[in-house]
């Protein structure tokens, strides 16, 4: 008797991606395939400009591949309209930016409560799930302190609030500590590694840093557009 | 659901400075938009005022104002006599023959001289204007030289001062009384007895005929037997339909002038809220991306700049509005094409005219807004977050 692996949360088959630069056409990913179970944290590593942030774009909805399927919980996200497409995101998925990417003239509740705006849900609602967000990221204290008022470390934790308050079931990091002091950084993939462990969320980050990719489960390497094996990553632990 | 509205207004206070020159902007237009359309309706609005629903102006067919009307002591007697003529407590008919000329007198401000109506009355003509109030002095004795000024006369012109006298067909004539009439053009006149300036300005005919209706409802049988009457070459109007047609001209003027002039100066307070919004959108293009990737449309960031756009709007067109509301403390005194005269009007700004102003306001607004919006929308996700 043989037991299943479970299905895949996002199944990339064949993706490639060029930008055209006036008449040229510059190739960044090519023919990349990979699949990530639920609950996995993995890494993508690799030079500037081999691909990795354009390969975390495409998984987020947020660009479009030449050719291609992308497969996210079993929507194929590559034959969405582009309103549809910014429902699933909405829904789905979760952004954390090297820089934050705080709306500045919103306090850090209202930066967290935002993506709630399209939930539908009442202005109730939207407070204390936006209150239990902050809660999770120890920064209940800060509710009305505006992003300039705030550390990078903790506007950095914001926005990881801002990413699971719609309770997605992918999280995308871009270089999440890349501006980070080292202790910040910590706190930060803390929080990461706990997010993924307790509340099982898939995380697909892109980093440069060999420690923050040490936290994840699996390692995986972008040279040239060309995706290498799955590489385990060491247990930080 | 749309980015929140406090986004648009926090955005707004942010960038105070450039907000307060682009509102700045577009409060003066608004302001100069207001105060031309409350200059007509101060005009309009005093003339409207001036006659009475209940009265019927009497003048020579086809002459657009009493000025260049007359009426025959025979075809007056005619008038006198239609039954629709109401009749007063006194037992007589309430209806006043009066003559109107125009002398010049000097004005207080320049010394220049200006034209101001000189009306001779009948006994009946105060009953039949009830808002002529005596405020200082007496009323002229009927067949004396005496006459009475209005109010405004008095503030514009040198000369008309209680006990003055002034000097015109060849008379001198006694200031025995002031009247006010209140926001009315007969507070731009001078009255004394018809009979008294007929003689002194050889005038054979009078001006107009006035008179009260029994009842108001009568006035098209009155107007139909007076213009269909063969010994009579007159036309009848009530006294409101008659103050009305004779703002009509000047109104229109200040208006398409208002119009023309506010439209012009508008293109530039909309390319000045079109550079602001421009450089807003340039300066959040990483929030934009931020925003579209959370799960925004394009349709929730045209919004939300437009809406910052027609805030923009909307305060320029409050404070716009504001400003020109004070402008009804002033009196303005004009020519009025239609009768050649002197007139004291106020600025006056009806709910009509700030619904105006606030519509050009958002307009404005919209324009100015509309292009860099679109720009906002179309902003690509993946170039937008690069521009961190």
């Amino acid at each position: 008797m043989t037991t299943e692996a479970p299905a895949p949360i996002i199944d990339v088959r064949g993706v490639s991606k060029s930008y055209r630069r006036g008449e040229v056409v510059v190739p960044v990913l090519h023919d990349i395939t990979f699949t990530i179970a639920p609950g996995e944290f993995l890494s993508l590593m690799g030079p500037s400009g081999s691909g990795k942030s354009t390969l975390l774009n495409l998984v987020a909805g947020i660009d479009q591949a030449d050719s291609g399927r992308i497969v996210v919980e079993g929507v194929d996200i590559t034959r969405l309209t582009e309103t549809e497409l910014a429902r699933w995101r909405a829904n789905s998925v979760g952004f954390i930016f090297q820089f934050y990417n705080l709306i500045p003239v919103l306090t850090a509740l209202e930066n967290v409560e935002l993506p709630l705006h399209l939930s539908g849900l009442s202005r109730r609602a939207r407070r204390e799930h936006a209150l239990t967000a902050l809660d999770l990221v120890g920064l209940s204290h800060r509710l009305d302190h505006f992003p300039g008022q705030l550390s990078g470390g903790e506007q950095q934790r914001v926005a990881i609030a801002r990413a699971v308050v719609t309770d997605p079931t992918v999280l995308v990091a871009d270089e999440p500590t890349g501006d980070l002091d080292r202790v910040s950084a910590g706190e930060v993939l803390d929080m990461m590694a706990r997010l993924n462990r307790e509340l099982g969320k898939t995380i697909v980050m892109v980093t440069h840093d060999p420690r923050a990719a040490a936290r994840a489960h699996l390692k995986r390497h972008l040279d040239k557009g060309v995706l290498s094996a799955d590489d385990p990553a060491e247990n930080p632990d | 659901m749309a980015v929140p509205f406090s986004y648009s207004l926090r955005n707004l206070w942010t960038r105070r400075t450039t907000t307060i020159l682009t509102v700045a902007g577009m409060a003066l237009v608004v302001f100069v938009f207001a105060t031309i359309l409350m200059l007509a309706e101060g005009l309009e609005r005093t003339l409207v005022e001036t006659g009475s629903a209940d009265n019927v102006v009497v003048i020579r067919k086809g002459s657009a104002s009493e000025v260049m009307s007359g009426v025959e002591r025979a075809q007056a007697a005619v008038v006198e006599v239609q039954p629709e003529v109401a009749v007063g407590r006194d037992g007589r008919k309430l209806l006043a023959k009066e003559l109107v000329v125009l002398i010049a007198l000097p004005k207080r401000g320049n010394g220049k001289a200006s034209n101001v109506v000189l009306r001779g009355i009948g006994p009946a003509s105060l009953e039949l204007r009830p808002q002529v109030r005596l405020v200082a002095g007496r009323l002229p004795r009927m067949g004396s030289s005496e006459v009475m000024a209005g109010r405004s006369v008095v503030k514009g012109f040198r000369g008309v001062g209680l006990n003055e006298w002034v000097c015109c067909g060849l008379r001198d004539w006694r200031v025995v009384g002031i009247f006010d009439a209140g926001n009315t053009g007969f507070s731009s006149e001078i009255w004394g007895d018809a009979d008294q300036f007929m003689q002194a300005f050889r005038r054979p005919v009078y001006s107009s005929v006035l008179f009260r209706l029994r009842d108001p409802r009568e006035f098209p049988a009155a107007k139909a037997r007076l213009e269909t009457d063969p010994r009579l070459t007159l036309e009848a109007k009530r006294e409101t339909r008659y103050y009305l047609d004779q703002s009509e001209i000047m109104a229109k003027f200040l208006r398409i002038l208002g119009v023309s002039l506010t439209v012009i100066f508008s293109i530039g307070a909309m390319l000045g809220a079109m550079i602001t919004m421009y450089s807003a959108v340039a300066n959040r293009t990483a929030e934009i991306g931020t925003l579209r990737a959370l799960g925004f449309r394009r349709r929730n960031i045209l919004i939300a700049f437009l809406m910052e756009s027609l805030l923009l709007g909307f305060i320029g067109g409050a404070v716009g509005i504001a400003c020109s509301s004070l402008t009804q403390l002033i009196t303005v005194s004009t020519l009025n094409f239609q009768t050649f005269s002197e007139l004291a009007f106020r600025f006056t700004l009806s709910p009509a005219i700030a619904a105006q102003a606030m519509g050009f306001a958002l307009g404005m607004g919209f324009i100015g807004g509309v292009l860099p919006a679109l720009r906002a929308s179309r902003l690509n996700i993946v170039d937008a977050l690069r521009a961190v």
